[in-house]
């Protein structure tokens, strides 16, 4: 399998003039296509920045990020706006979805930035809908629907786009053992089915489903 | 992401906070229907006036004592000062005017008065307009009923008088009144006819006027001078040189700044030049509330990108660009002050047609026009700095608010 993503010396420091603060510091990663990784680490050692580089949402102060071979260190931000749009499915530990809307609309959220026809988005937003068990939810509003369903939605809305990577980030943080457990199943059916996940943790029992881990502490990969 | 997706987006947004949204737009509806209402009524104002002194037809001049300096057009400066200087004119320059002039058709002495009539105990404070026997010629203003007064009546000052309408009827009731006698301050008045219906002109109702001959309404008031002048020209062609002839012949007499000479175009120039000047004040003070309206869409602007920072994290997040971003946002403050221009051109003009039952409005197609390019203007204005804000926020940084 070739190399999905690839992190060559990557650093991201803040405040580089005055008091340099590494917030993670010569990252080497690599992640394969069809891979399920969790990035571990206790609040504060640089796994949010790392998933901020990986997800596309930030560049790094020194160093590559190669997706699919691409250098993606020096791009605008319109076009880092792109690959998210293309590349990239997050789901968030607080959700995320917009109250207005329903859960059908919530999961076509992201095909408004692309150039997929109306009809089809709402036919996409159905079939994704029916991936994650809530077929029957599509014109609930996410105050209608529990902490699972609402995660629940958001993955939907971060496959839509069929992404080459799933990026989680402590998707089950605001969520009951049992929900939380539903949404790793998810995950991990997702990952047999092919898909890439990268799940950003700081509890073991999550990274557990995980088929490799990577630590981070204090900015750098151990 | 296309225009009409975007608005719905937009139209989403607006409909979850209703009250907001709908006090928000209140500014520009009240601007906008100012403005249009305003206008309206300017408009309006200047037709009604417009026609009033086309009735008087287009071959009339005016001779008023003391100098108006009303040219068409003028601006701002001829601001009209009748009435204050005393006049000057008398039966002579009637006379010479008759005499030397080649254009002029008839000359008209007029004099204005208010005057107490009596007739068997009743009472009526009514204007005296004494006049020239080719009163019904100049004034376009027939007698219906009797007779008007002869020349030789004229030049002998005899006391006799022609009512309108109204002053007849509020006089004498069903009682016919030709051939009465009544008095006017203690004067006794043979009454010989009753003018045909005229009604309002500017402030005076012509109808509730008495006629009488300028002579008699001489003694009648003990005036030594004229009032003005009403000048008859041969047809429209020929107004400016019997204006000349006039002021050639007045001046003979009289100084420069004694009289001045006035026809139709001259006193609707200076007329719409004031309701001008007018309107526009007026309407610019309207326009002020569409800033003011502009301002609110602007704080609600910045208060809805403050809330919804989370919201424009994600839409980042997931493939959002600043571009989209900001333009949702301007949309959005543009679909707040098109639909508050929207609903204030509908008031507006309903407000018009209403005011229109008991004045004359026009609604005049370029101030709506206007207010709406104004109003959707306000919203791209007023939204520029808000949705610039929210194209900006660092997608991370904007996903941690809370």
């Amino acid at each position: 399998m070739s190399a999905l993503l690839k992190l060559v010396n990557v650093s991201k420091v803040y405040r580089p003039d005055s008091h340099p603060i590494y917030a993670v510091k010569n990252a080497n990663l690599e992640i394969k296509e069809g891979e399920f990784v969790a990035i571990m680490g206790p609040s504060g050692s640089g796994k949010s920045t790392l998933m901020h580089l990986v997800g596309c949402l930030d560049t790094p102060s020194s160093g590559k990020v190669l997706l699919e071979g691409k250098n993606i260190s020096k791009l605008s931000e319109e076009e880092l706006a792109k690959i998210r749009s293309q590349k990239i499915g997050f789901v968030f530990q607080t959700f995320n979805l917009i109250p207005r809307t329903t859960a059908l609309d919530n999961t076509a959220l992201p095909l408004i930035y692309t150039d997929i026809s109306l009809r089809k988005r709402k036919q996409l937003a159905e079939k994704t809908l029916k991936e994650v068990n809530l077929k029957d939810r599509g014109d609930h509003y996410p105050n209608q629907l529990s902490g699972g369903e609402q995660q629940r939605v958001a993955i939907a809305r971060a496959l839509i786009n069929d992404p080459l990577i799933i990026l989680a980030d402590e998707p089950t943080g605001n969520l009951d053992t049992k929900s939380g457990q539903e949404i790793m199943a998810i995950f991990t059916r997702l990952n047999k089915q092919g898909k890439t996940v990268i799940i950003v943790t700081h509890e073991s029992e999550i990274a557990k489903y995980a088929k490799k881990t990577i630590k981070i502490v204090d900015g750098e990969i151990v | 992401m296309d225009l009409i997706e975007v608005t719905k987006v937009s139209l989403e947004a607006l409909k979850a906070n209703k009250t907001r949204s709908g006090l928000t737009m209140l500014g520009i509806v009240i601007g906008v229907t100012s403005v249009i209402l305003l206008t309206s009524i300017g408009s309006g104002l200047k037709t009604y006036i417009t026609k009033q002194l086309e009735g008087l037809g287009s071959n009339a001049v005016w001779v008023f004592p003391g100098e108006l300096n009303m040219n068409a057009g003028g601006g701002g400066e001829g601001v009209p000062g009748a009435g204050v200087a005393a006049s000057k004119f008398t039966f002579d320059h009637i006379k010479q005017l008759e005499g030397e002039s080649r254009t002029i058709k008839a000359v008209m002495a007029y004099t204005e008065n208010n005057g107490m009539m009596r007739y068997k105990g009743k009472s009526l404070i009514t204007q005296i307009a004494g006049v020239g026997p080719d009163y019904q010629e100049i004034r376009d203003q027939k007698v219906v009923d009797g007779s008007f007064f002869t020349r030789s009546q004229y030049n002998s000052a005899k006391k006799v008088a022609v009512l309108g309408k109204t002053a007849a009827e509020d006089l004498f009731g069903q009682e016919d009144p030709i051939g009465k006698k009544f008095t006017i301050s203690d004067q006794r008045y043979i009454i010989l006819g009753i003018l045909e219906e005229k009604g309002a002109m500017g402030s005076i109702d012509m109808d509730k006027q008495v006629i009488i001959p300028a002579t008699t309404a001489m003694h009648q008031f003990d005036m030594e001078y004229i009032q003005s002048l009403w000048v008859q020209s041969q047809d429209s062609e020929s107004v400016p040189q019997t204006k000349e002839e006039i002021e050639t012949i007045l001046l003979k007499t009289l100084d420069d700044e004694e009289f001045s000479v006035l026809d139709t175009k001259s006193v609707l120039g200076v007329v719409s030049s004031i309701l001008g000047v007018l309107t526009a004040a007026l309407s610019g003070i309207a326009a002020i509330s569409l800033v003011v309206g502009g301002i609110g869409i602007m704080n609600i602007m910045l208060v809805s990108v403050t809330e919804r920072t989370r919201e424009i994290g994600l839409r980042k997040a997931i493939g959002a660009t600043p571009k989209n971003i900001l333009t949702q946002f301007i949309v959005e403050a543009i679909v707040l002050s098109f639909v508050g221009g929207f609903i204030g051109i509908l008031l507006g003009v309903g407000g018009a047609l209403l005011v229109g039952r008991f004045f004359t409005t026009t609604i005049t197609p370029w101030s709506i026009g206007l207010a709406f390019f104004v109003s959707s203007l306000v919203g791209v204005i007023f939204g520029a700095a808000p949705a610039y804000k929210a194209s900006k926020l660092n997608p991370i940084d904007a996903l941690r608010y809370e």
